[in-house]
């Protein structure tokens, strides 16, 4: 794994790669060392390292409302936070984790550095509306960050009506701009995937040969461009409600709050796929190169990713099914919910069948890959709990909704992430990390998590609501079960701040391919140069080409 | 010389450049149309809950002044076709000057717009203002607040429209816009026009016609 001939100094055992490689010198990492060559760089790759570092920022403020909130629910009664900033913190927590760093995590920073390494380009379609993208997306996070820390607001993630436009006491409004301009920002870079796998393949390079992550990046960003100019008309009326008394959802103005609900899931659910699809397409990866064989059903898994997105557009409604709606609108959204099961099924189907009887590898990212697929399996199955009517009546709005939504986003989407970083990390950097500790942090991130929010999911079966601080005592055996969950995964997720940032430096070189995988972005040097390929590259063959052992040629 | 000079960093040739800008622009009006998508679905709840009284509300609308912009803005979209086509054809006074109307066509819709709302608003039919409101049901006042919003939201939207085919017209007639190499630009801007007028094409019957 370690290149040795990649050592600066090939004689000197010693020299654990402090200095740098004819590689790293020609690199994207040493292509100008200005602030300016950073902050006004057009290079996919280098805006890609400027969104890790501003997702990073917000995965930190968002735990910490998380931390918050754990310590404030230890007790029974709500001792350390005022029922307002209770809200609040909950409503940053939400706010951050949805907006800034979920939905942009994997598609932002992966997608920008990736997708064009993986279809042979030399960069994404339009190389200044992607800086746009992150400048658009760093001021509304930043503006979003002050109101609702300076303000505060105390609506939830959700903004709901008549909460939001008649009630509420905080900055909804400008919250609301500021989640408008973060829109453009998810547009923009929406805009690009889409045209850039269009029209920036390299020869050869069809569509089914498109590795599965581009398939999921470009599902991805479908529902980017489609569902969120919806949540932005929608963030507009409740701004005009509150300034201007325009009542769209007003009751009393001839306005219909539940229409608000209408609005926000159409775009929200789509969201929750924006946040998952790309985790999907990562983890494809991460089993095919784990197995080192050509990926089953390469057609279904790729299809599947624009199933979910198109299905996903047609299920909002089963938030809804204790608000009032009609009961037949109910078991048409019932059914619907149930249907987008069935791509998510053939996804983890498909990667059984792909590890079945490969030569698989432990190393962290297929340790990530690992979690991912288990929490998403128990996320999803009650999510299709969720899904049935009656079921849900009983348990909507109490923690076994928390508990499904973060088995999926944070079990999987997060675990994900981890899963991307430390797959495509010495390409990114150009290093190796210390193969340990990334399992040992798997490893404890899947148990912190699992202590966190599977006792959610007994709290919630037992009656406990959300978005309460103040609870039954006999609910408190398990919330401090959660919190001690929860210092443990916020440990974990830290580890790798630390030994990821001390590979870049100490870390030995790692060379081209340091999985031995398949792909476009491991054909290029670690880390590659600025316009990515000298030439550009022609594929002659299926995608997962691994070659195949029979049995018996192992010994 | 030209040709190689208009080709920017991510492109192998000029064709693949254009598409890709083509493309990129549908793709935008794609999540245009689904910004206004949301209007048109608030505007069809209410008409499927309260059909009388949006009836009503809409018979209070200058349905004159509807048509006559929209026979204005419909203009300017022909304008515009002409400009791109003169862009093609590398005839660079030509091309500022048709954008040129089709901006002043954009404006005289914008004045006609304001005269319109002042209308309303001593009429007591527009929300938002302060003023007392003559409504005779709440279903009338939300039919009130959306037609605000949507037409407001497609007047921000000629606007940025007026001052993109301004720069571009001025650009084109002055030379620094290599035309026909460049006729993309007018081309996609061109495509915005064309679907913000197509916005209020549905808008104008269903505010104004539902009657």
């Amino acid at each position: 794994m370690t290149a040795l001939q990649e050592r600066p100094e090939q004689a000197d055992r010693h020299d654990r790669g402090l200095s740098e490689t004819d590689t790293e010198r020609q690199s994207y990492l040493r292509a100008g060392h200005s602030l300016g060559s950073w902050f006004f760089t057009r290079d996919h790759k280098r805006i890609a390292i400027l969104y890790l570092f501003a997702i990073t920022a917000f995965f930190m403020i968002g735990g910490a409302a998380a931390a918050l909130m754990r310590l404030d629910l230890l007790t029974s009664a709500g001792d350390l936070l005022t029922n307002e900033g209770y809200n609040r913190a909950f409503t940053i927590h939400g706010v951050i984790m949805v907006w800034f760093f979920l939905i942009p995590s994997i598609p932002n920073t992966f997608g920008n550095f990736l997708v064009p390494l993986m279809i042979g380009a030399r960069d994404l379609a339009f190389p200044r509306l992607n800086l746009l993208s992150w400048y658009i997306f760093v001021l509304a996070g930043g503006f979003t960050l002050f109101v609702l820390i300076a303000g505060g607001v105390d609506t939830g993630w959700t903004f709901y009506t008549p909460l939001s436009s008649m009630f509420s006491h905080g900055n909804v409004v400008l919250a609301a701009v500021a989640v408008f301009i973060a829109g453009f920002s998810s547009i923009l870079t929406g805009l690009n995937f889409i045209v850039t796998v269009h029209k920036l393949r390299c020869p050869g390079m069809t569509w089914d040969r498109l590795p599965l992550f581009v398939w999921a990046i470009y599902a991805t960003s479908l529902i980017l461009v489609l569902a969120t100019p919806v949540l932005s008309i929608t963030l507009v009326l409740i701004a005009a409600e509150r300034l201007f008394g325009l009542g769209i959802f007003d009751p009393k103005l001839g306005g219909d709050p539940l229409l608000y609900q209408h609005l926000f899931w159409f775009y929200s659910h789509p969201a929750v796929y924006i946040m998952v699809l790309p985790a999907l397409g990562v983890v494809s990866e991460l089993v095919a190169a784990a197995a080192r064989k050509p990926v089953f059903g390469y057609k279904f898994v790729a299809g599947s990713s624009i199933a979910i997105a198109v299905i996903g557009f047609f299920v909002w409604g089963h938030h809804m099914f204790v608000a009032g709606q009609s009961m037949y609108a109910s078991a048409v959204f019932s059914f619907l919910s149930l249907a987008v099961a069935v791509p998510s099924g053939i996804k983890v189907y498909n990667w059984a069948a792909t590890l079945y009887k490969g030569h698989i590898s432990l190393d962290p990212p297929f340790l990530y890959g690992m979690t991912f697929i288990g929490l998403f399996v128990v996320g999803g199955l009650t999510g299709l709990m969720l899904a049935m009517l009656a079921v849900d009546v009983h348990v909507h709005d109490t923690y076994f909704v928390v508990a499904h939504f973060h088995y999926i986003m944070v079990g999987g989407t997060v675990s994900a992430f981890f899963g991307a970083l430390h797959y495509w990390w010495p390409k990114i950097v150009g290093r190796t990390y210390p193969l340990v500790w990334g399992r040992l942090a798997a490893i404890f991130i899947f148990l912190g998590f699992n202590l966190t929010f599977f006792p959610q999911f007994l709290l919630g079966y037992l009656g406990m609501p959300r978005r309460y601080h103040v609870y039954a005592p006999e609910f408190q055996m398990l919330h401090v079960l959660s919190s001690a969950g929860a210092s443990l995964l916020g440990l974990a997720y830290l580890m790798p701040l630390v030994y990821l940032t001390w590979s870049m430096r100490y870390g030995a070189p790692a060379g081209d391919n340091p999985w031995d995988a398949t792909g476009l972005e491991w054909t290029t040097p670690s880390p590659p140069p600025k316009h990515n390929f000298d030439e550009i590259p022609v594929v002659d063959r299926p995608p997962y080409d691994y070659e195949i052992e029979m049995e018996g040629e192992d010994g | 010389m030209a040709e190689t000079r208009s080709v920017a960093e991510p492109y192998r040739d000029a064709r693949q450049q254009r598409d890709a800008a083509m493309l990129g622009m549908y793709v935008f009006l794609g999540s245009e149309i689904m910004l206004f998508g949301g209007l048109f679905a608030v505007a069809a709840v209410m008409r499927l809950l309260h059909p009388a009284e949006v009836v009503e509300a809409s018979k209070a609308l200058h349905v004159w002044i509807g048509a006559v912009n929209t026979a204005v803005l419909l203009t300017s979209s022909l304008f515009v076709a002409l400009a791109v086509d003169c862009a093609k054809g590398g005839r660079r006074r030509g091309t500022g000057a048709w954008l040129f109307s089709a901006a002043s066509l954009g404006a005289v819709f914008l004045a006609i717009k304001v005269y319109e709302y002042s209308l309303e608003h001593a009429e007591g039919l527009l929300p938002g203002l302060g003023a007392p409101l003559k409504v005779s049901t709440p279903v009338q006042r939300a039919f009130m607040d959306l037609y605000l919003v949507a037409t407001g939201l497609h007047a921000l939207h000629l606007l940025i429209g007026i001052l993109l085919l301004l720069v571009i017209a001025i650009r084109a007639a002055s030379g620094r816009l290599l035309l026909p190499e460049r006729a993309i630009v007018p081309v996609t801007a061109g495509l915005y026009w064309h679907l913000v007028d197509v916005i209020w094409v549905f808008l104008y019957p269903i505010l104004y016609l539902a009657r």
